[in-house]
């Protein structure tokens, strides 16, 4: 079983701040982690392989230091590390970001099954792990909390819904990106850490995927930020009160107001 | 309580030229001290519980095997590598911390004097963590006068039969090995002492009273109850009357970790006070704005840092393989334990009225810190060692 697993490296800190004249973050001095439900991915690929055996590859796109959290990835039990590092990716969407994983992907060997996190906690798009099964064009299960079966050629997994979960019979190959009610990340191990610390990361740069110009970085982005802004707060809501008619007639008159305003 | 949250972020230390080892050791201990063992150090201490699942996470991150040989399936370090995870998960709580430390203890009887069956037997397993050994020597009229020890151990046959009770050992009822010294001829005195590999599931080994304890209470101390208990003659460290030789031994290369996590116990509470003291608002201003507070702030730090050094120059002295290490061994115990305990006590005072209250983390410290003055040799039995290695050396000067 080969299980690709994409993670991405975010700023460690929840309350980071935005330059409000280059609508970016605000990295200096923030430290790097992997995205924590990238965790949850690394994880459940290192229990499928110690179950069903085979290999975990953990593959990543952003900029060269993005390689310290394939190291750690590794240290955890990950067995090849790939990181798709090129300036012609620069302002990605998640469409571009989705494509260009894709691509990298296809030039591995032959994966039974590709694990994302539900969303990274920077972005909070939840679109790169959906996107990549639809450039690759294989079934995608969104939300997983279990694994309750997995062979060669299908899983049976559960799904959160905001209702309950639904239970799903998936063939592989496959896509999942999998919610925190799935595992415990296991911590790095000593022996990982030093065996992670000499493994060979494979770079890839955007001709080593084969990827089209067209379709990278800014280029291959549909989505333009126009401008990021705090939205002013809410005004506190109106109560109705009086007997029921009352009640009945002003809250009637407030929603034919409304319908005649749009 | 958000000085908690922010106490997660650990201070910064002086370069102590760590090696690249050393310093992956350090952020892994960190690392599980932070997420494993602070959010439960208050349950354990609360509930007196063996923390199995923190011994587990220890075991599967190697932390266990760091001060054993690569050939035994550690990561080869010595009484360093030990020390520096011991001071990190100290940090969080010295009791959970004295769990690990004192695997290593029941541990060096073998590494130091075990045959090379005894250690292929028996290391792999502590070195995975697989398994968590304990040392036996205190008994109940054998304490700072360890040579006073009255279990015995008879010769049979290919056996040694072993009577007596050990108390006080920690680990007691959960380790799976145990070090044991015990008398095989008593009119020898000290020279007549031995040490044996003792199983646990021997028949005739039991367990008797768990102790209930002021500080480190996550921690297990117990009594070792041997009844007509019948251990191999495989089983004896090193030769008949080398007792008390293995047991001082052992104390050179385990009294630096029992120093290490006095250092912790006394960063991990400087870290909780110098967060509180910041946000605590007394008179309009935060009372680290007092001078009062201030300088006993600067004097803990100051203190702590001297007690690291003088750790991990011994705990590297004893490493160097050098031949007589009892003295700085004692040295770095004896310093390190009074620090912690002058700082922690100082620290409840910089908490205030909620410094006495157990819903605040830091009155626990002050209790763990006391048990770091007392075990593996009282700080008088430490002056003890110091005072006469000084004179022995200062006779053996002026006889040149």
């Amino acid at each position: 079983m080969h299980i690709v697993v994409c993670i991405k490296q975010v700023p460690e800190s929840t309350d980071i701040t935005i330059n409000p004249e280059t609508n970016t973050l605000v990295r200096e001095g923030v430290a790097s982690i992997i995205n924590p439900y990238d965790m949850y991915a690394i994880e459940e690929a290192l229990r499928i392989k110690e179950k069903a055996g085979g290999k975990v590859t953990v593959i990543t796109m952003g900029p060269p230091q993005a390689e310290s959290a394939l190291r750690e990835a590794l240290s955890m039990g990950c067995d090849e590390a790939v990181l798709i590092s090129d300036r012609a990716f620069a302002g990605s969407d998640t469409w571009a970001t989705s494509y260009t994983l894709a691509m990298a992907i296809k030039k591995l060997d032959n994966y039974d099954i590709i694990i994302c996190g539900k969303q990274a906690m920077d972005g909070d798009t939840a679109q790169v792990g959906p996107g990549i099964a639809v450039q690759l064009d294989i079934a995608q299960v969104t939300f997983i909390r279990k694994i309750d079966k997995i062979d060669e050629k299908a899983a049976l997994v559960e799904r959160m819904t905001e209702e309950g979960y639904e239970r799903i019979e998936v063939p592989l190959p496959c896509l999942f990106t999998v919610v925190k009610e799935i595992n415990e990340p296991r911590l790095p191990s000593l022996k990982g850490k030093m065996k992670a610390r000499k493994a060979e990361v494979i770079s890839w740069n955007s001709q080593d995927i084969g990827a089209d110009p067209e379709r990278i970085g800014l280029k291959g982005s549909p989505t333009q930020v126009i401008k990021i802004f705090t939205p002013p707060p809410r005004k506190g809501g109106e109560m109705i009160q009086g007997d029921t008619e009352e009640v009945v007639d002003k809250l009637t008159n407030i929603l034919k107001d409304i319908v005649a305003g749009c | 309580m958000t000085f908690l949250m922010s106490s997660i972020k650990c201070s910064l230390i002086m370069d102590y030229q760590l090696n690249e080892q050393q310093i992956m050791i350090r952020d892994l201990a960190r690392q599980i001290a932070q997420e494993k063992i602070r959010p439960k150090a208050a349950e354990y201490d609360e509930q007196e519980k063996f923390p199995w699942d923190i011994m587990e996470v220890l075991a599967q991150s190697d932390l266990f095997g760091v001060y054993i040989d690569e050939k035994y399936g550690g990561s080869g370090g010595g009484v360093m590598e030990l020390a520096i995870a011991t001071e990190e998960l100290s940090k969080a709580c010295g009791g959970i911390a004295v769990c690990f430390a004192a695997s290593a203890l029941g541990t060096y009887p073998i590494i130091l004097f075990g045959s090379e069956e005894q250690k292929q037997k028996y290391l792999p397993d502590l070195a995975s963590g697989k398994k968590i050994a304990a040392f036996a020597l205190t008994e109940a009229s054998a304490g700072s006068d360890a040579s006073n020890v009255q279990t015995t151990a008879r010769k049979e046959g290919d056996h040694y039969v072993l009577n007596g009770t050990k108390q006080w050992i920690t680990n007691g009822g959960e380790a799976q090995v145990y070090t044991v010294v015990a008398m095989t001829d008593k009119s020898k005195g000290a020279r007549g002492a031995s040490t044996f590999i003792v199983e646990k599931d021997t028949p005739g080994f039991t367990f008797g009273k768990k102790e209930k304890k002021l500080g480190i209470r996550a921690s297990a101390t117990r009594e070792l109850v041997f009844t007509d208990c019948k251990v191999p003659k495989e089983n004896l460290i090193g030769r008949e009357g080398m007792g008390f030789i293995v047991a001082m031994k052992t104390f050179d290369s385990s009294r630096p970790g029992v120093a290490a996590q006095a250092v912790g116990i006394a960063q991990g509470a400087l870290d909780l006070a110098v967060d509180y003291a910041r946000q605590r608002v007394q008179f309009g201003k935060s009372i680290s704005s007092f001078q009062g507070v201030q300088f006993m702030l600067a004097d803990m730090a100051t203190q702590i840092e001297a007690s690291r050094t003088l750790v991990y120059a011994a705990c590297r002295h004893v490493d160097s393989g050098a031949k007589n290490v009892a003295k700085e061994s004692s040295m770095a115990k004896l310093f390190a334990s009074d620090v912690a305990m002058k700082v922690t006590t100082d620290c409840v005072q910089i908490f205030g009225g909620y410094g006495y209250m157990r819903d605040y983390p830091i009155e626990k410290y002050m209790r763990d810190a006391k048990i770091t003055q007392i075990y593996e040799g009282t700080n008088q039995i430490q002056r003890d060692v110091i005072a006469h290695h000084i004179i022995r050396e200062s006779i053996a000067k002026n006889r040149k």
